[in-house]
């Protein structure tokens, strides 16, 4: 029989698949994890942010804040156009490109808006990760598995805020390793990163540390319960998001 | 069959010493990458892809080409195709790994590669390219082979392969067509943002990809005794034609919907490219070229007397070829960049190690080309179909050329 | 029958097989002089997050457990199997008991031949310089 061979081959070929695919089909079965939240962590339905541009609007004070920020999650200060930045501030005409126009009100047009991810509740850069590195959280965080990015950058053609950046070199070659915040880790090169909302802080019961620095221009909140700062100040003044065109529906607001 | 390719001139030999000469200097500055990350390519925080996707993206156009051969061939039975159809397989071979090449060399994390297959995320258009480009790979290659094998043999193409040639027609479509999509399903990339990009993207492959393959076929002739038959090589450029005629028309298509409207995101792109904006004119010169490549080459293309000029046609199919590329392999990627999300323009160019990288991969399937094509020649040799007659016209052609004709001139 | 070459060939295929044996044969010279590294243990703890056998053979595991539950479940308290609660991390819990990774994590890994890539982001509890 000439076939014999061959069909054992064929055999033994799909056996042998079979056989890389078990073991993982077989461990993701399994019992209930024996993990909880911490008791301290602080929750909401959907998170969001309000920015009162009449009180934070100016480059010194945004950079203040993006210090801050910078300095707690590590994120290296590159001196050209391969930079890195998690919250940063520009001009009307970048912040709002959609909705200029040329009468704006002197103030509104020489403010400097401070910029960050807006944690869309239709994040396209959930939407195009090939690998579900970036996911969004129950609680409408986008947050990243930086273990799991593969750096192939289709989340920053994605994203239409450029709230992204990626690690095209060592970050820890523009990083100050003394002044290292030694509780959280740095990135390394060839991986995407971005804000992340504080996930890490909201976990221990602490408010992003952006706002906890931002005497109050900052409201952050529950953006479901009626009763959160946010909604209040939502209800009382007026708000506009980025590009709401995109129909990303950010949950970063900004008081004009 | 592969014994084939081990058998070969020294001019053969010195061509493949060549190209590995070339793969061993890309691949050191591949290694030079690795080691000190895409730092050492020209992209940055705001033009995120570069020169290596805009590659990617160009040849994706090429591996689906060959199916202007293929498909008239088994849909309409136009034979004189019949000698031809292997090199478009083979062509769409070579594409597609060079494809897959140019998205490993761009990730950040290549080691990492495999969490596609160990997380698959069906809702990420990146993961459709991969098994589209993966699957139309596999699909050549087991139709190539099997159909050579079998001319060599001098039998009919074995029944069970129909099912994957006829699949393998549709599947060209597919992966140009997810490759557009990669781009415009993107809400904040205007230039990128429309619904014809994926049939844009089809005619500008329909052009330039049988361009490049009779390019390649034409070179192959210089070295081998086959030559094309007449009949499809006056349909493929006839094809070629048409196909950059309507990748024109539906560029212009573009220009009328971005400046009638006149929304300024559609708008804002296309003036980057072809006037520059706030004191960036770094494509303007490139842009104008490729409008001017392609109305003399359209021009060529259309008049029966300089289509036909066989003199002439390769530097018809040569400037077609910079005109798309020039488009697609560089204006498309940058123009969907520019302006950036905060309407700023951030230039691009590639750096040194970025094109040494890129050569490399072009060499290496230069290199896949010449072995798969020595191979396929030379069964046809052995065969003796579509080879050169004195005269220089195919075996596959009807000759009526005379000694003193003169014809071959 | 004569055989060609048969020098060259018997003289080949024990060099061969000389080549495949080597490793076994250096393997078990090693194997016996082989001793556990020296571990620097934490000075005011008897415990470990599981038991000691669980977390010299399990600690990889746990680890990526550890990572995709406080990461991607949002989930960072962890409790053992004796019921003791642990804050899921691997900076701020393990690395505050083992506070060296040189003399702890590293020893072992220097023998096993793995270097975990995980120290080329999360900062180990020396710094960095
Ligand atoms: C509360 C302090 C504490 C924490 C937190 C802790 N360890 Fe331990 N670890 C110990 C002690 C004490 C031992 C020694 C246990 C023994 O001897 O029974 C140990 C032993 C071990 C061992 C086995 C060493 C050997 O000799 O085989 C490994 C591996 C280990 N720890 C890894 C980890 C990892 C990984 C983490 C974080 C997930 C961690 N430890 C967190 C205290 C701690
Ligand atoms: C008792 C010796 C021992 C100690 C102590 C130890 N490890 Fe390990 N570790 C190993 C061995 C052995 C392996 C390889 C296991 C394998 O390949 O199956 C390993 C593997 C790992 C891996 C997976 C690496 C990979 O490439 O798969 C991680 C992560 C890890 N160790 C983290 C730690 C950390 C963090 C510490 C210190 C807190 C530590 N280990 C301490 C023995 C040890
Ligand atoms: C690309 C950078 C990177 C690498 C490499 C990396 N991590 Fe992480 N890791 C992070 C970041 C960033 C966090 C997020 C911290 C947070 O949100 O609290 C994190 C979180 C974690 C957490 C959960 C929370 C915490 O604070 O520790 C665990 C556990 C963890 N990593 C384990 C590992 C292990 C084990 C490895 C090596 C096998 C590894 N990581 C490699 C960047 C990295």
């Amino acid at each position: 029989m000439k076939n014999n061979r061959r069909s054992f081959i064929k055999l033994a070929g799909i056996a042998a698949a079979g056989l890389a695919l078990a073991p993982k089909a077989m461990a993701s079965g399994g019992g209930a994890a024996p993990v909880k939240v911490n008791a301290t962590a602080i929750h909401a339905a959907h998170w969001a942010m309000v920015v009162d541009t009449t009180k934070l609007n100016t480059a010194e004070g945004i950079e203040k804040l993006a210090h801050v920020c910078h300095a707690i999650h590590n994120v290296p200060t590159i001196p050209n156009k391969q930079n890195e930045k998690w919250l940063w501030g520009a001009p009307y005409d970048e912040a709002f490109p959609e909705q200029e126009n040329p009468h704006l009100s002197e103030s509104v047009h020489t403010r400097e808006y401070p910029l960050l991810c807006n944690h869309c509740v239709n994040p396209p850069c959930v939407r195009v990760c090939p690998t579900k590195a970036t996911y969004q959280r129950p609680d409408g965080i986008v947050a990243m598995d930086y273990h799991r990015c593969i750096g192939c950058r289709y989340c920053m053609a994605g994203c239409p805020y450029g709230s992204r950046s990626f690690n095209w070199g060592e970050p820890r070659d523009y990083l100050d390793l003394k002044k290292l915040n030694a509780e959280y880790p740095t990135r390394m090169r060839g991986v995407v990163e971005k804000c992340n909302f504080c996930v890490e802080r909201l976990a221990i019961g602490k408010l992003p540390a952006c706002v906890e620095a931002s005497e109050g221009a900052l409201i952050f909140g529950d953006l479901n319960d009626p009763d959160s700062d946010v909604r209040k100040v939502l209800r009382e003044r007026f708000t506009i998001r980025r590009k709401p065109t995109a129909g990303t529906e950010p949950s970063v607001y900004y008081i004009i | 069959m592969l014994e084939i390719a081990l058998k070969g001139s020294k001019r053969y030999y010195g061509w493949i010493a060549f190209l590995l000469v070339l793969i061993a200097i890309g691949s050191m500055a591949y290694a030079n990458q690795i080691l000190h990350g895409l730092k050492v390519t020209g992209m940055s925080r705001d033009v995120s892809w570069g020169f290596y996707i805009s590659q990617f993206t160009y040849l994706v156009g090429l591996a689906a080409s060959g199916v202007m051969i293929v498909l008239p061939n088994y849909f309409h039975s136009y034979k004189s195709n019949k000698h031809m159809v292997i090199f478009g397989e083979f062509m769409a071979i070579a594409a597609c790994i060079m494809c897959l090449l140019f998205i490993v060399v761009d990730i950040g994390q290549p080691t990492r590669m495999m969490n596609m297959i160990f997380h698959p995320t069906p809702n990420s258009i990146l993961f459709w390219d991969m098994i589209v480009l993966n699957g139309y790979l596999f699909l050549n290659l087991l139709v190539g082979w099997t159909c050579l094998q079998a001319d060599r043999a001098n039998l009919p193409h074995p029944k069970w392969l129909k099912p994957f040639i006829y699949t393998s027609i549709i599947w060209a479509f597919s992966i140009h067509t997810v490759t557009a999509f990669l781009y415009q399903g993107l809400p904040g990339r205007h230039y990128w943002l429309t619904a014809i990009l994926a049939a844009r993207f089809l005619a500008s492959a329909f052009c330039s990809g049988p361009a490049i393959l009779l390019l390649v076929m034409m070179v192959t002739e210089k070295f081998t005794t086959f030559k094309m038959p007449k009949k499809a090589l006056t349909t493929l450029v006839k094809i070629i034609a048409y196909a950059m005629c309507v990748n024109m028309f539906f560029f212009a298509l573009e220009v009328f919907t971005a400046f009638y409207s006149n929304m300024p995101g559609h708008m804002h792109p296309l003036v980057y490219l072809f006037a520059g904006v706030h004191g960036h004119h770094e494509l303007v010169g490139l842009m104008w070229t490729f409008i001017a490549f392609a109305a003399v080459s359209i021009t060529l293309l259309v008049t029966p007397k300089f289509r036909n000029n066989m003199k002439l046609l390769p530097w018809t199919l040569g400037i077609l070829v910079i005109a798309t590329w020039i488009d697609k392999g560089l204006g498309l990627l940058i123009g969907g960049f520019n302006p950036t999300p905060f309407n700023t323009i951030t230039p691009y160019w590639p750096s040194g190690n970025e094109l040494l990288v890129s050569m490399m991969i072009y060499a290496i399937g230069a290199l896949v080309v010449t072995v798969l094509f020595k191979i396929a020649t030379g069964v046809k040799q052995e065969m003796g179909q579509s080879q050169a007659m004195a005269c220089g016209c195919s075996t596959e052609d009807t000759c009526e050329c005379t000694a003193e004709c003169g014809c071959k001139e | 029958m004569k055989m060609h070459y048969g020098a060259p060939i018997i003289v080949g295929l024990v060099i061969f097989i000389g080549a495949l044996c080597a490793p076994f044969v250096v393997g078990t010279a090693v194997t016996k002089t082989y001793k556990q590294p020296e571990l620097k243990m934490p000075a005011n703890e008897k415990e470990c997050v599981e038991s000691k056998e669980f977390m010299r053979e399990k600690h990889m595991q746990l680890l990526n457990d550890w990572r995709d539950w406080a990461l991607r479940d949002g989930k960072r308290t962890y409790t053992n199997h004796a019921g003791k609660e642990f804050t899921i991390s691997l900076q701020n819990t393990c690395m505050k008991c083992h506070v060296s990774k040189a003399d702890f994590c590293d020893k072992c890994h220097l023998d096993a031949g793995v270097s975990p890539y995980c120290w080329d982001c999360h900062v180990q509890p020396e710094g960095l310089k």
